[in-house]
C-alpha cells in the first residue's frame, strides 16, 4: 500500500512536468498582451513596447521558461502581470470561498442522494424510483444560473431569508457564512444530487440482484441492514467515483455560480485572468487544479480498499 | 474600533481554512460585540463598471484606475463643470509673457503616511505624468525648466506660451497628474509603482485588496478640503463617510439584485434592458450624474487598401447611420443622441460641420457612387468585432449591414477584447492578421479638445492605431496649441472638424449615457463623468 502510494505520488511529476510545457507554451501561442491591458486605450505602440519589456515579455521564450520552471521550484508562482500581486496570495484568496462552498455542497448532496438513490433500487420502478428518476432528469436539465435566480428571486427577494450575494468566511461567524453559502450551494447541489442518485440507484440495482443479498434476506437479516452495510457498501465504488470527481470539478471553479452568487471564489480568478491574459495566474491554476485531480483520485482509489476488500495494491 | 478590526482581520487571516473555520465560528460567539461596534460606521458598498487591477493609475488608461486615483491622491489643479481650471492643492500666478507659471501648495497638505506634501513631491509626479500622457508629452515639449524652488513653490518654465496648460494639468481624462511622494513618482514610467501612499481624501487600505474583487477606502482623518462646493474634481472634497468598498460584480442582474435587497448602495453603470427592474422600487433612485457620456467611433487602418483611399473610407462613412448604430447599442433614445461633433455635444468645441449623412441615417445611394468613384476593387475589409464587451458588439454588426449594401466585400471577424486590442496594434497586411476597421467608445472628456483625442494625431507610425499621415491635421494641431483666446480655439476645433469630416481620420458614431442607480439612503451625490464619492453621505 505504501509502496503504490509513494509510486502515485511520484507518477504526479512528470504529469505535471507536461502540463507545465504544454500551458506555457498553448498560452504564448494565443493572440493576446497583457501589456495592452496595463497601458489602455490610448496607449502608443512605442509604450507598449516598453512596458512589454518591462514585464519581460520580449524575451526569448525559452529565457521566459527557465525564469518561471526556476521560480516554481522555489515554491514561487511569480507575481501577476496585471495586479502586481503574488499569485499565492491572490490564491490564497480566493481557493478558501471556493473550498468552502464545494464541501458543503458535497456534503449536501452525498446526504440527499445517497439515500435518494438507495430508495429508488429498493423500491425499483415504483411511483419513488419514477421520482427519483425525473428529479434526476430535471436536476440535469435546468441550467445552473436558472436555478440560482429562481432560489435568489424566492429566498432573497420575496421572503427576504437569504442574502442575494457575497461571501464570508466560517471565521465571521456560522450564520454569516452558511446564510451566504446555502444558496449557492443548494443551487449545485441540484446537479450533484441528480448524479450521485442516478449513480448510487444504477449500483444498487446490479448489487441488490447479487446472490448473497438473497443470501441475507432469506437469514432474516433486517432490510435497512441488507440495504445499507451489505448492498450500498458493496456498490460504493463507482459512487464515490463519482463524488471524488465531483469535488474536483467544483475545485475546479464553478464559475457561473461564483458569478450568479459574486462569490470570489478561484473559477472566476480563472476566467478573468484568461481575459487578461495574465500568464502567471492562468499557470498557476492549471497546475494547481491538475495537481488537485491527481490528488483526489489518488485518494479516491485508496478508498476502494476500504469499501472493497478484494481490492489491493 | 480600528484596532478591533484589525483584530478581527488577523484574526481571519489565521482562520482561513474550512473546518479550522467552522470550529472556530463555534468559539466565535462573543465577536457579537465587536460586529455591533462596526455596524455602526458609515460604509458605502458600491459596484463599479469592472475589477480595479491595475494600482498605478499613471501606467494606464484604464477609467477604473482612473478612479481609484482621485480616490486616493489629489491634483494641484481640477477643471470644473464649467471645463475651467481651478485650484485644488496649489494656487498659481503666471507671468505677463506667459512662460512661467508658479504654483503654490496651499497649507496643511499631507501624505497618508504624515510626511508633508512639498514641490519636490509635485515636480516628481508631473515629470512622470509627462512621459505617460499625450497631453503632458506636448507641454514637456516646450518646457524650458520645471523646478521645485522651495518646499511650497513649483515653477514651471516654457520655451514658447502654451495657453493649455492649466486645463491639460487640471483635465480628469486619460491620465490626470496624480501627485504622489517623490521617492515613488521617481520610479520608471513604465513599472508600476507598489507604493500607494497618496494625500488625498481616502487612504487605500491595502490588507482588505483583492484585485478584481473588491477594494476598500477609509476616510482620510486628516484630509483637508478646500472651500467651497465640489464641482467636478475642483471643490470642498469633504469626506462624511468612514469607508468606501468598491466591489466587482460580474453579473449585472446579481447587482440589481443586491440593490433591491439593500446589500449594496450604487451601481455605477446599470444596463439598459435591465432597468425597469429597478425603476419599480421605491428605494432606488435611476440617474445620469455625467450628461456627456461616450462617443462611440469607428477607426480605419490608413497603411492598406481599401482604406489606404480617401474616397474609399468617404464612401463607408457615408454608408453609415449613427441612428442604426446607436439603436442598437443602446435601444432606449433617452440615453443616446445622433451627434456629429467629433469633440462631443455639449462641449465647448463641439461643431457637427460634415457630419449630415451620419446624422440623417447614412446615403447608401451616394456610398455605392463614390465607391465606384473610387475604383474599389473588391478588396476585403477586415472588420474585427469582440465578442466579450457588452458595449461594443453591436456597432460592427450594423456597420457590416451598412457596409455590403454599399457593396463593400466586408469579412467580419469574431474575437474576444484581448485579440481585437493585440491585433489592432499589428501593422501587418490585413490578409496577414493586420485589419482594416475597428469600434470603440471614449469617456467625451477624453476626446474633447485636439490636445488629447488620439485620434486626431496624423504621425503616421507614431500615431494611434490605424497610423494616418497627415501632415494637415498636425498642422491645425500645432495652431490651437497657440490659440490664446476660446474664441480663436473654437474657431481652429471647427476647422480641425472639417478636416476629420473630409480625410476621415475616424467616424464619430454619436453619444450615449450610461444611467447609475443608488440606494435611497446615499445623498449628496455631485454629477460628474467621474464617480466620485466625496460629498456623499449615508443616511439610515
Amino acid at each position: 500500500m505504501l509502496g503504490y502510494i509513494i509510486r502515485r505520488i511520484l507518477a504526479v511529476i512528470p504529469v505535471m512536468a507536461i502540463v507545465a510545457v504544454f500551458v506555457f507554451l498553448l498560452l504564448r501561442l494565443t493572440p493576446g498582451d497583457p501589456a495592452a491591458i496595463i497601458a489602455g486605450d490610448m496607449a502608443t505602440p512605442a509604450q507598449l513596447e516598453r512596458i512589454r519589456t518591462s514585464l519581460g515579455l520580449n524575451d526569448p521564450l525559452h529565457v521566459q521558461f527557465i525564469t518561471w520552471v526556476g521560480l516554481l521550484l522555489q515554491g514561487e508562482l511569480g507575481t501577476s502581470l496585471i495586479s502586481n500581486t503574488p499569485v499565492t496570495s491572490m490564491i490564497g484568496q480566493r481557493i478558501w470561498p471556493t473550498f468552502n462552498i464545494a464541501v458543503l455542497t458535497i456534503v449536501l448532496s452525498v446526504l440527499i442522494a445517497v439515500p435518494m438513490g438507495v430508495l429508488a433500487a429498493w423500491r425499483h420502478r415504483t411511483w419513488a424510483d419514477y421520482a427519483v428518476m425525473a428529479f434526476s432528469v430535471l436536476g440535469f436539465s435546468i441550467p445552473v444560473f436558472v436555478i440560482g435566480y429562481i432560489f435568489i428571486q424566492v429566498f432573497s427577494l420575496e421572503l427576504r431569508w437569504l442574502p442575494v450575494q457575497g461571501y464570508k468566511a466560517p471565521s465571521e461567524g456560522l450564520w454569516a457564512f452558511l446564510s451566504r453559502a446555502i444558496l449557492p450551494c443548494l443551487t449545485l447541489a441540484t446537479i450533484y444530487v441528480a448524479l450521485i442518485a442516478r449513480m448510487t440507484r444504477a449500483s444498487m440495482l446490479e448489487v441488490l440482484g447479487e446472490d448473497y443479498i438473497r443470501t441475507a434476506r432469506a437469514k432474516g437479516v433486517a432490510e435497512q441492514i441488507v440495504l445499507f452495510r451489505h448492498a450500498l457498501r458493496n456498490a460504493a465504488v463507482p459512487i464515490m467515483t463519482i463524488i471524488g470527481t465531483g469535488f474536483a470539478l467544483l475545485i475546479g471553479g464553478v464559475v457561473v455560480t461564483e458569478s450568479v452568487f459574486n462569490i470570489p471564489g478561484i473559477g472566476r480568478l480563472t476566467v478573468d485572468a484568461v481575459l487578461a491574459r495574465d500568464y502567471p495566474v492562468i499557470q498557476a491554476m492549471i497546475l494547481l487544479t491538475s495537481a488537485l485531480y491527481v490528488f483526489i483520485n489518488l485518494v479516491i482509489d485508496l478508498s476502494y480498499t476500504f469499501f472493497d476488500p478484494r481490492i489491493r495494491y | 474600533m480600528l484596532r478591533i478590526q484589525k483584530t478581527l482581520n488577523q484574526f481571519r487571516g489565521h482562520t482561513r481554512g474550512a473546518v479550522t473555520g467552522i470550529m472556530a465560528a463555534a468559539l466565535l460567539a462573543g465577536t457579537g460585540v465587536a460586529t455591533q461596534a462596526l455596524a455602526q460606521e458609515k460604509t458605502i458598498t458600491a459596484v463599479m463598471h469592472s475589477g480595479l487591477r491595475v494600482l498605478d493609475p499613471i501606467i494606464t488608461t484604464a477609467h477604473i484606475s482612473r478612479n481609484h486615483g482621485y480616490m486616493i491622491y489629489d491634483v494641484l489643479v481640477a477643471v470644473d463643470e464649467n471645463f475651467q481650471p481651478q485650484p485644488q492643492m496649489a494656487d498659481w500666478t503666471i507671468s505677463d509673457d506667459n512662460l512661467t507659471y508658479t504654483f503654490t501648495l496651499r497649507d496643511g497638505l499631507k501624505f497618508h503616511d504624515g510626511a508633508p506634501v512639498t514641490a519636490a513631491d509635485a515636480v516628481a509626479s508631473l515629470k512622470r505624468w509627462g512621459e505617460k500622457d499625450s497631453g503632458g508629452q506636448l507641454i514637456f515639449d516646450v518646457t524650458e525648466s520645471l523646478e521645485a524652488t522651495d518646499d511650497k513653490t513649483i515653477v514651471w518654465t516654457l520655451k514658447e506660451p502654451f495657453p493649455a496648460l492649466l486645463d491639460t494639468v487640471g483635465k480628469q481624462s486619460a491620465l490626470p497628474p496624480f501627485i504622489m511622494p517623490e521617492r515613488v513618482a521617481s520610479g520608471s514610467a513604465d513599472e508600476a509603482v507598489t507604493d500607494y501612499t497618496g494625500s488625498g481624501p481616502f487612504v487605500f487600505v491595502e490588507e482588505e485588496y483583492q484585485p478584481g474583487v473588491s477594494v476598500t477606502y477609509r476616510k482620510n482623518e486628516d484630509y483637508v478640503p478646500r472651500e467651497g462646493a465640489p464641482s467636478w474634481m475642483a471643490g470642498g472634497k469633504e469626506v462624511k463617510v468612514d469607508t468606501v468598498r468598491w466591489v466587482t460584480m460580474p453579473d449585472a442582474q446579481t447587482a440589481i439584485n443586491a440593490l433591491l435587497s439593500g446589500e449594496i448602495d450604487y451601481i455605477e453603470q446599470v444596463q439598459i434592458d435591465l432597468l425597469p427592474l429597478l425603476e419599480a422600487s421605491e428605494d432606488v433612485v435611476v440617474e445620469t450624474r455625467d450628461d456627456l457620456g461616450y462617443q462611440t467611433i469607428g477607426r480605419m487602418n490608413f497603411k492598406y487598401p481599401p482604406f489606404d483611399n480617401k474616397k474609399v473610407r468617404q464612401a463607408a462613412m457615408m454608408a453609415l447611420s449613427q441612428e442604426d448604430v446607436l439603436a442598437t447599442l443602446i435601444g432606449n433614445p433617452q440615453y443616446y443622441k445622433v451627434c456629429g461633433a467629433i469633440f462631443g455635444c455639449g462641449t465647448p468645441l463641439a461643431d457637427e460641420t460634415g457630419s449630415e449623412t451620419l446624422t440623417s441615417g447614412g446615403d447608401i445611394e451616394g456610398a455605392k457612387k463614390l465607391l465606384e468613384e473610387a475604383g474599389y476593387d473588391n478588396t476585403p475589409v477586415v472588420l474585427m468585432q469582440p465578442t466579450d464587451v457588452v458595449s461594443l458588439t453591436a456597432q460592427p454588426v450594423v456597420a457590416a449591414q451598412a457596409l455590403r449594401q454599399a457593396g463593400f466585400n466586408v469579412d467580419m471577424q469574431a474575437m474576444d477584447w484581448q485579440t481585437l486590442v493585440t491585433r489592432r496594434a499589428s501593422q501587418a497586411k490585413p490578409s496577414e492578421g493586420g485589419w482594416n476597421l475597428f469600434f470603440t467608445n471614449w469617456m467625451v472628456p477624453e476626446i474633447n479638445s485636439p490636445l488629447i483625442s488620439p485620434m486626431l494625431n496624423g504621425r503616421g507610425d507614431d500615431a494611434w492605431f490605424g497610423w494616418p499621415e497627415d501632415q494637415k491635421i498636425e498642422e491645425l494641431r500645432a495652431e490651437f496649441i497657440k490659440a490664446d483666446t476660446p474664441e480663436k480655439q473654437k474657431e481652429v476645433a471647427a476647422r480641425i472638424q472639417a478636416h476629420n469630416m473630409e480625410e476621415v481620420l475616424y467616424i464619430p458614431l454619436g453619444q450615449y449615457i450610461m444611467p447609475q442607480a443608488r440606494s435611497t439612503k446615499l445623498t449628496g451625490m455631485i454629477a460628474s463623468p467621474v464617480p466620485v464619492f466625496w460629498n456623499v453621505d449615508k443616511v439610515e
